[in-house]
């Protein structure tokens, strides 16, 4: 995984071996798994979502919400719920992300561990994990993992003598990008459509079956035990700007080595690209890059010293999104991966509100005719219209604006090129 | 009185999952991967056994069964290749893997070579585009193909 020794601490992965195993129970214990639970469970609840408001960490699923605050959301008074539920979206379906496959086959108790936390810091009685089926392998662990931890008295009544009571049960879905937006998620777990919920209720108020739930990210929910055993301000220190942390980076695309780092948050772009994801292939030049999976807005060369953080990206036009980043190189038509995009969105909405659902298969409809040859100049007016047509809160859920990020951008950046499809009457990278 | 579908055993299985549940219903999801899981894909009548298992009508079952991508209303071969056609992928060149699929099987996306052996579908980005382009067979992963590993890997299904 890693190709320089940089001496850079990183709490989630530097315990994951590279021969393709995951760390069982005894070896997670042997590294001081387990013991931030231990720890947490002589800690009140609110004192738990105190330390994670504290620590600055930000949701990793994508929106990069403050995850204390979306616990504290969460009535855990005497008069709450007595049933609550705590998810781990383990969907990973955002193209050109790949970073929670790697802390589910690497470290699965590290993320049991989290969410028993989580779940004590809400007082939430079950916890589900919802995996996407493609996770083969980290089924499996996470199912040997689980029974090791029901096993071993992690899990199930009476957790460590501390009268606090979790079960944990592993959901295998069976595809649909949507089933990883939180609201569509709880509709999947209980076996219908994933469309999403209107909003209010959050599901903080009423969730799986109508209770109070709180979904989080798979890399969220793994950063939580490292906070609680090392405190507030230590993962603060571990980022380069002001929100806590490490962040899984990843770069895909004509780049030399492609691969998944463990980086403090806020490293540059350039950084990225060039130390970690050794630059451009041989023979390639940058043109652009998708900060983070398929959902987000290009960013380009005057954006390399950009640090990749959730305010720096977003002041930069973009967002942080997953941190995997998607690279564009000269040699790949910009047109052409849009059009991959929104065909891959076309086909992913769900088709509960007529923007979307309308909207996505006429933008990708366009796009094929640009790369084939049929464009015509007032095509462009309509992809923009459709930018704005999908824009934040035209729809029932951001499926459909984010769709319009990289659409929106890639005609706002390379705008030539589009218009070259139209006057050449064919895709100039495509002789 | 025509032949049922689903077996006792699958009846038993999609039972105990939905005691884990409140509503029956909501084991409506669990029921399909069970059937699929044993009759590899989900036929109508398997729809309407499902629905009076679940207290729902056939046409709820199946539209829950249709929105999923990977539940199969179709049949489908003893081995399912899913080629990824996401964007790293497609940046990396899938659309050779694919034409090279399709040549070497003689079969397009959604159908399935004689003797049942090959079905051919697309599925989004299986998470791991540092190693593009991927495609899974089954419940394994190949990564980091060129039309020359995939010969042989074909080779070792049967
Ligand atoms: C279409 C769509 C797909 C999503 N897919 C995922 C996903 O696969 N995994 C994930 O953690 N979050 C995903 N999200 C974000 C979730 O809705 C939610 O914000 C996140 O799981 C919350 O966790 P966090 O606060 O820990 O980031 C998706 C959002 C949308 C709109
Ligand atoms: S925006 Fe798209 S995916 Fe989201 S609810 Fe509307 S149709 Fe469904
Ligand atoms: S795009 Fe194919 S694995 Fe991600």
């Amino acid at each position: 995984m890693y190709p320089i020794n940089d001496n850079i601490e990183k709490p989630l992965t530097q315990h994951i071996k590279n021969d393709g195993s995951w760390l069982t129970l005894k070896e997670y214990e042997s590294t001081g798994g387990y013991q931030a639970l231990k720890k947490a469970l002589q800690m009140k609840p609110a004192e738990i979502i105190q330390v994670v408001l504290d620590s600055g960490l930000k949701g990793r699923g994508g929106a990069g919400f403050p995850t204390g605050k979306k616990w504290s959301t969460i009535d855990i008074s005497e008069n709450a719920s007595s049933i609550k539920y705590l998810v781990a979206n383990a969907d990973e379906m955002e193209p050109g992300s790949f970073k929670d496959r790697f802390l589910l086959e690497g470290n699965p108790h590290q993320l049991i561990e989290g969410i028993i936390i989580g779940a004590y810091a809400i007082q939430a009685s079950f916890s589900y994990i919802f995996l996407r089926w493609a996770y083969h392998l980290a089924g499996k662990a996470l199912t040997q993992s689980i029974q090791e931890a029901y096993d071993a008295g992690y899990l199930g009544k009476n957790i460590g003598g501390s009268g606090f009571n979790l079960d944990m049960s592993l959901h295998i879905s069976v595809g649909r990008y949507m089933c990883g937006e939180e609201t569509a998620l709880l509709n999947a777990l209980e076996g219908k459509r994933s469309n999403p919920r209107a909003k209010p209720p959050y599901p903080s108020n009423s969730g799986l079956f109508g209770k109070p739930t709180i979904v989080n990210n798979v890399e969220t929910l793994s950063n939580v035990p490292h906070i609680i055993m090392k405190g507030a301000n230590w993962f603060m220190n571990l980022s380069k700007t002001g929100e806590g942390g490490t962040k899984l980076y990843g770069a895909s695309g004509k780049v030399k080595s492609p691969g998944l780092w463990e980086l403090p948050l806020g490293i540059s772009l350039r950084e990225l690209l060039e130390d970690y994801a050794g630059g451009m292939a041989d023979g390639y030049r940058f043109k652009g890059v998708l900060p983070g999976g398929g959902s987000t807005d290009f960013l380009v060369e005057e954006h390399l010293d950009v640090a990749m953080d959730y305010a720096s990206v977003a002041k930069a036009g973009s967002r942080l999104g997953t941190g995997t980043i998607i690279v564009l190189d000269d040699k790949t038509c910009p047109v052409g991966m849009v059009h991959n995009l929104e065909r891959f969105f076309a086909q992913e909405s769900c088709g509960w509100c007529t923007p979307c659902r309308e909207g996505l298969p006429w933008t990708a409809k366009i796009l094929y005719a640009l790369e084939t040859g049929a464009g015509k100049t007032e095509d462009l007016n309509i992809l923009e219209f459709h930018t704005h047509y999908m824009a934040p809160g035209n729809t029932f859920c951001a499926l459909a604006p984010g769709a319009m990020e990289p659409l929106q951008s890639a005609l706002k950046y390379f705008k030539a090129d589009f218009e070259m499809h139209i006057h050449q009457h064919k895709c100039p990278w495509n002789s | 009185m025509t032949e049922k579908v689903l077996t006792s055993g699958d009846i038993s299985e999609i039972e105990k999952a939905y005691q884990h549940f409140p509503l029956r219903s909501a084991a409506c999801i669990e029921g399909l991967k069970i059937i699929q899981k044993n009759h590899r894909w989900v036929s109508d009548d398997a729809v309407k056994e499902l629905a009076e298992l679940l207290e729902m009508s056939p046409a709820a079952i199946d539209s829950i069964a249709t929105y999923y991508s990977l539940i199969f209303r179709k049949p489908v071969g003893r081995h399912v290749i899913m080629v990824c056609d996401s964007v790293s992928c497609w940046i990396m060149g899938y659309e050779g893997i694919l034409n090279h699929l399709k040549n070497r099987l003689n079969i397009g996306y959604g159908e399935t070579t004689q003797e049942d052996r090959f079905t051919l579908l697309s599925i989004c980005c299986l998470g791991t585009c540092d190693h593009a382009p991927a495609i899974m067979i089954n419940n394994d992963l190949h990564r980091d193909l060129t039309p020359d590993k995939l010969d042989a890997i074909l080779e070792t299904y049967k």
